[in-house]
């Protein structure tokens, strides 16, 4: 058994991200939040990095490395801005439903432009009626004169306004058990009947956009389906699984780093009883267990990113590093903001944004009761 | 043509760690072991003027650092940033060097792998600060040399047309082919590192040069060949005295212009945009 450490690249990788994000979006993350803003215009620029095709195969445009080098990429834009964080994620979700469940002529028509960053992607698959029980999703397919019919409405979808691809699933039948049968289909942002419903104020993740998709008599045909008629219980449950809970854990490990990081500087800036408040016992405790949680965090989801490049099954590793990463950074930035005392609810530190957007990544890509239900689920098998 | 633009840089300890560097009392030196380096900040800008001259008039950037082993770090990071081909001047001979036995072991290395037609440094560096390699070099190498560069155009790849920061303002420049360039930040912006950058950095050539490929003569490197040497090196005291003065506002300004002209400052000198009372 080996300790996990970083490959030189990773650590190129890692000191490259940092600079774009030292440069474009730390400067940016808080105003980003108070107006509630996607940067939608950085999704070129990360395309010129290599940030958005991060596993796809250079073929299409990607950067043909793996999961590994995606969680460093999301880490490291998470640390200042998990909304943005959480955009781009989404937005591999749909490069990673194409990439691996799309055939030959639907890679080539659309990963380029989501590589690239021209296009944006999204992931449609939470309806009003459920999000943890997404079988039980209402949106339907038709099949019409040779065509599909999709109708319906999605919700709590990120990118849901700035879009242009959104692989979604919806109901076309059902199997020889009765149960619903899902299928995946690549819809685009100008096909007649395809549009954003309201926009939903959010407590935290706000350099994101979540809202409704309306899907209104869209029409399309067999070439739009992924993998094929009935597989999207299939791709959604994994893409989720394997890349949304991927992406969760490694925003919120990097809001985690941002927790111990402010609270070491404050610690060292601000002076009580005539010396740094690093050097009271109680500060240190709080020290402690943000360095522990960030170090936890890192473990299970580069772990997790590590088993999945090598293609080795790693739903329950994703969704303990999920639950873990997620909990963590909400315990984290509370500790940090009674670390800050008054400091910690005034707006110019970030440490309330880190609460916030701690608290809104919980139910992003599975709630903390479905991750659990997953983990003991693989255990007991 | 432009064959070869070679580029200068320099590890630095990491600002971020100026808190853990230490000073040797007896060699008054910076102890470096173990604090992590960057490139010095101006050369990555001499990097970036490099690669735009390349797009404009081809050839190849060539990456040469005088350091320890672990600078090849930096230079990977070079590499990765665009440029075609990285070497390492490293030995313990020559440790200890002052700007001008680095400047002599640069020289060497340009020559050793075939010259340059340009060759591009930061104008200081954010430890040392001498700001006398890119002059020092341009001696050594026979070549004109300009310092404190913030424009720079080749004209019919023989010419170099540049504009250099005065005090009082700037001064326009035509220098002939070869020439030594001293680039400040006002240059350009350095342009981010991407990943496909990194994957290809270690697939370019990199090689390292000790004393012995170089043929220098041993009375020029390393301490040796420092006429500078350093005087003292101390954590200047930055505890203040502190007086505490009462009274009105009023009082208050003609008590501080009164300490301010007692040590010889005339507030008079400086546009206060207000009237300025009158010492009685």
């Amino acid at each position: 058994m080996q300790f996990f450490e970083f490959t030189e690249e990773q650590v190129m990788l890692r000191n490259a991200v940092r600079e774009f994000v030292e440069r474009e979006v730390a400067p940016k993350a808080a105003s980003w939040d108070e107006e509630d803003i996607c940067p939608t215009e950085l999704f070129m620029l990360m395309g010129e990095m290599g940030i958005n095709g991060i596993f796809a195969p250079e073929e299409f445009g990607g950067t043909g490395l793996g999961h590994i080098e995606r969680a460093i990429c999301l880490e490291e834009i998470s640390r200042h801005s998990a909304g943005l964080g959480i955009a781009l994620m989404t937005h591999h979700l749909a490069i990673a439903a194409i990439q691996y469940y799309g055939n030959d002529e639907q890679r080539a028509k659309y990963l380029p432009d989501l590589c690239s960053g021209k296009k944006i992607g999204g992931l449609s698959v939470t309806e009003p009626g459920g999000g943890s029980d997404f079988i039980g999703q209402k949106s339907t397919g038709e099949r019409k004169d040779g065509k599909w019919i999709i109708n319906g409405r999605k919700c709590f979808i990120t990118n849901s306004s700035v879009a242009d691809i959104d692989v979604c699933t919806v109901r076309t039948g059902t199997d020889e058990k009765g149960r619903p049968q899902l299928t995946a289909f690549i819809l685009e942002k100008n096909m007649p009947g395809h549009s954003a419903g309201r926009k939903e104020h959010k407590l935290g993740l706000r350099g994101s956009v979540t809202g409704d998709v309306i899907y209104n008599n869209i029409e399309v045909g067999d070439e739009q389906i992924l993998k094929g008629e009935g597989a999207g219980a299939q791709i959604a449950m994994t893409t989720i699984a394997e890349v949304g809970r991927a992406g969760m854990s490694a925003i919120c490990t990097g809001i985690l780093r941002g927790c111990l990081e402010e609270s070491i500087k404050f610690s060292k800036e601000r002076v009580l009883y005539g010396k740094p408040i690093s050097k009271l016992q109680a500060i240190q405790l709080i020290i402690a267990e943000n360095k522990l949680d960030y170090d936890t965090a890192c473990l299970l989801t580069y772990r997790a990113a590590g088993m999945k490049d090598a293609g080795i099954p790693c739903t329950a590793e994703y969704a303990m590093a999920k639950l873990q990463s997620t909990e963590a950074a909400v315990n984290a930035a509370k500790r940090t903001m009674d670390l800050m005392g008054g400091y910690g609810i005034v707006n110019e530190y970030p440490v309330g944004r880190f609460l916030r957007d701690a608290l809104a990544s919980i139910p992003s890509g599975g709630t903390s009761a479905i991750q659990k239900i997953v983990i003991a689920a693989n255990v007991l098998k | 043509m432009i064959e070869t633009i070679v580029v200068c840089i320099k590890p630095i300890p990491d600002p971020a760690c100026y808190n853990q560097i230490s000073i040797d009392p007896v060699k008054k030196t910076i102890q470096r072991e173990g604090i992590p380096t960057i490139i010095n900040p101006e050369d990555r800008h001499a990097i970036e003027e490099a690669l735009r001259i390349k797009e404009k008039h081809g050839g190849k950037v060539v990456l040469l650092s005088m350091a320890p082993p672990s600078a090849e770090a930096n230079l990977m990071e070079g590499l990765a940033m665009g440029a075609d081909e990285a070497y390492l001047l490293s030995d313990r001979k020559f440790a200890g060097a002052d700007t001008l036995a680095t400047s002599y072991v640069l020289a060497k290395g340009i020559k050793k792998i075939g010259g340059a037609d340009l060759v591009i440094t930061g104008s200081q560096t954010g430890d040392g600060a001498t700001s006398q390699v890119s002059s020092q070099l341009g001696e050594w190498l026979e070549m004109p040399h300009l310092w404190s560069v913030i424009e720079c155009s080749i004209q019919n790849t023989k010419d170099a047309l540049v504009k250099t920061k005065s005090e009082n303002g700037y001064m326009e420049w035509q220098a002939k082919l070869p020439v030594v360039l001293g680039v400040t930040r006002e240059i350009n912006q350095p342009r981010l590192t991407t990943v496909m950058g990194v994957m290809k950095a270690r697939k370019k050539p990199y090689a390292v040069y000790g004393s012995d490929d170089l043929s220098l003569e041993e009375e020029k490197i390393g301490l040796a060949g420092s006429p500078t040497q350093p005087g003292d090196v101390f954590t200047p005291d930055l505890n203040r005295s502190c007086k505490m003065v009462k009274g009105s506002s009023e009082e208050l300004v003609l008590a501080l212009l009164s300490k301010l002209r007692e040590h010889g400052i005339n507030p008079e000198q400086y546009t206060a945009g207000c009237e300025l009372g009158v010492a009685e």
